[in-house]
């Protein structure tokens, strides 16, 4: 329908009345099954399609329907493929990059917001929202004075039952902060909880000033995770330490930073949740395409696939299809398999984003914490 | 003759108060709040709609005060609950394996009439590995009685007979849902059901579970995976020949008529029903004598309203 849509715009009369009516009504991108169609409505030099979605040219121009001021794209996307966009409008020679301003999908991360383009059969998880009957957890700052790396912010996820005569499960997150505003970390937990899928835990949510090399497999982070962080919550909160009852979370960097601080204390995280790791290696030489700050990942990630370690009990493993990383992602999960850890490998028509990271969560976090759910019947 | 009448789930509108009602009880009755856990003592809402006065039997609050008075027995207790995950975790793999043959086989293009055979070749290995699995947990809790006799213990004595006096005032007893293993548990612990003469029982949900003979659980929507039906432990066994499923509606694929039929032979003699939302089912001794809720049958079909 997208491209019959455009075919008939540019085979009618082209003229301002037409051109309303095909934006009258319609939603965009126009999803049409496997085709999307991008369109764009105004005066410009050109316009581009700019996403990162690794397989597909980055940019694509859009085709200007002569005597009109619109201008469209349709790609091929296979079902419940989720991407992140922009558009590139440029005017008097310069390129600005844009949301779209006919979608009303955004997705924001630190660096602003994409326009976001559904597949069909995509859908925006029901657990993602605020549900009335989800009591909320409280969300507390807490300041600790650590031997790693002095005085250092957190913030502590307490359920919305929590009770001081209980043990928790303790799930350690990197980059919380962000997985609190971009991948409704919050939100989930509650509605997880709620449902009975995961059980109550404690989450200590982390952040770094310098995340791109303290999260590089430095030894400087496992002590601060393990000797500082998890001693001092285990002190003041009623959390379960057994291995099993410990969990390491990350994206991205932090999800090597999850593995590498695990592998530096074997057996002490029982539970991993790894997104979209930059889990970069090479198998030969040292030499990396992705830069000098992927030096010490590399030579991590080396190590580890020459000498595989079962440094954790269970381990959840996440990546987008179209990820630079999905090729090192799923190199690393039958390493680690091969240990006899209990490892499951997820992939997702998605990108490196912290909504693709959102929505996994329900899957990871009951998988690697079942909740009671099998149990309960009120 | 015990007369139980056995209802739905109880959120967000509790409807044992209407049940009592019906059933002329005028109170007290006792209160099992036990598969709440740590919340049994937030009941002031519930005995507000039950329109009779109330007793808390607050089973959760002795199991624990047991604990901690009796540490040896406690000790004793907790390594059989860690013993029984054990036997249920290599339950359930067994279970897997045997839905995976019962799978595979099922979607071989053969005879018709061989497949059909087949069929009810894989439901009986099912019905074996349910019922190899409840002796092994019978056997698991004997072990437990045989050697420490709980019931004799100071503590459990104590709190039976405190029990026993209360139990002695009341007309009937209501046991709510929740937690059904800590349900289940708390009042196998303090042999609640042989402390009861002639109280009327009416039970919603996990209560009603664990009345019966046979304790399935059962989701499927799990988060992640296919559900599978599985069977937890021996009931109480004041309810015979019958398998209930609270919450039917919001755990059971009602399009899944095989997985329904499956499930219906598996249990097999028993019946199947649902126990949604203002569902009842009258009891007496033991039998079914009359019944407002679903049924399902042999061939996945769900026969709505049925009266028993």
């Amino acid at each position: 329908m997208s491209a019959r849509a455009i075919d008939e715009l540019a085979a009618g009369p082209r003229t301002k009345e037409a051109v309303d009516a095909f934006f009258a009504g319609r939603s965009f991108p126009i999803v049409d099954g496997p085709a999307i169609t991008f369109v764009f409505r105004g005066e410009a030099e050109a316009i581009h399609l700019k996403h990162w979605v690794f397989g597909l040219p980055s940019s694509q121009q859009l085709a200007r329907v002569e005597g009109t001021d619109v201008w469209h794209l349709t790609l091929e996307l296979p079902p419940r493929s989720r991407v992140e966009y922009k558009l590139e409008v440029v005017r008097g020679g310069r390129g600005e990059w844009v949301q779209d301003p006919l979608n009303p999908h955004k997705a924001r991360d630190p660096f602003g917001a994409n326009s976001v383009a559904h597949g069909e059969g995509y859908e925006v998880p029901s657990w993602i929202h605020p549900d009335p009957e989800s009591r909320p957890g409280k969300i507390d700052e807490l300041w600790l004075d650590t031997k790693t790396f002095g005085r250092r912010r957190l913030e502590i996820y307490l359920p919305a039952r929590f009770r001081r005569t209980r043990r928790y499960p303790l799930m350690v997150v990197h980059d919380g902060h962000d997985y609190l505003r971009y991948a409704a970390l919050g939100t989930v937990l509650d509605n997880l909880m709620h449902r009975l899928e995961i059980p109550d835990m404690i989450v200590a949510l982390t952040t770094s000033p310098d995340r791109l090399v303290e999260y590089a497999n430095d030894e400087r982070h496992a002590a601060f995770i393990a000797d500082d962080v998890v001693p001092q919550l285990e002190r003041a909160l009623p959390i379960d330490s057994r291995p099993q009852s410990r969990c390491l979370m990350g994206a991205s960097f932090g999800a090597v930073a999850s593995l590498s601080t695990a592998l530096r204390r074997p057996g002490f995280f029982g539970r991993l949740l790894l997104q979209s790791g930059s889990f970069a290696f090479t198998d030969i030489g040292d030499r990396n395409h992705r830069g000098p700050l992927f030096d010490p990942v590399v030579a991590f990630v080396n190590q580890l696939r020459a000498r595989p370690v079962a440094m954790s009990e269970r381990i959840f493993i996440s990546c987008g299809m179209y990820e630079s990383l999905i090729y090192e992602n799923r190199s690393l999960a039958p390493v680690l398999e091969a240990t006899g850890m209990d490892v499951r490998y997820v992939e997702s028509r998605d990108g490196h984003n912290w909504e693709n990271w959102r929505d996994r969560l329900r899957e990871g976090l009951s998988w690697l914490f079942p909740g009671p759910f099998l149990f309960v019947y009120e | 003759m015990t007369t139980v009448v056995l209802l739905g789930p109880q959120q967000p509108v509790p409807d044992v108060g209407a049940a009592l009602a019906v059933a002329h009880v005028k109170g007290p009755v006792a209160l099992v709040t036990a598969g709440w856990q740590e919340r049994e003592s937030d009941d002031q809402a519930l005995i507000e709609t039950l329109g009779v006065k109330a007793v808390n039997l607050t089973l959760h609050a002795r199991s624990e005060q047991v604990f901690t008075e009796d540490p040896e027995f406690s000790a004793a207790h907790k390594a059989k609950q860690g013993r029984l995950r054990l036997v249920n975790d290599f339950y359930r793999i067994r279970l897997d394996h045997e839905f995976e043959a019962a799978r595979s086989i099922s979607v071989r293009h053969v005879d018709p009439e061989l497949l059909a055979e087949e069929q009810i070749e894989s439901v009986e290995a099912l019905k074996q590995l349910d019922r190899d699995h409840l002796e092994r947990c019978q056997i698991k809790h004997d072990e437990l009685a045989d050697r420490w006799r709980p019931f004799e213990r100071p503590a459990i004595a104590r709190h039976r007979r405190e029990l026993a006096a209360i139990l002695s005032d009341v007309e009937a007893v209501v046991v709510m849902g929740g937690h059904v293993v800590s349900l289940l548990n708390r009042m196998k612990l303090f042999g609640l059901v042989g402390l009861c003469k002639n109280q009327r029982w009416f039970a919603a949900a996990a209560g009603a579970m664990v009345l019966t003979e046979r304790i399935f659980l059962f989701h499927d929507f799990p988060p992640h995976g296919t559900g599978i039906a599985e069977v937890l432990d021996r009931g109480f066994g004041l309810v015979r020949d019958l398998v209930v499923l609270p919450d039917f509606r919001h755990r059971i694929d009602a399009g899944d008529a095989a997985g329904i039929a499956r499930f219906v032979r598996r249990t097999s003699p028993a019946t199947c029903v649902a126990l949604d939302a203002g569902a009842r089912v009258h009891v007496e001794g033991g039998q079914v004598r009359h019944a407002l809720c679903h049924r399902l049958d042999a061939d996945g079909f769900i026969e709505e309203r049925w009266t028993g």
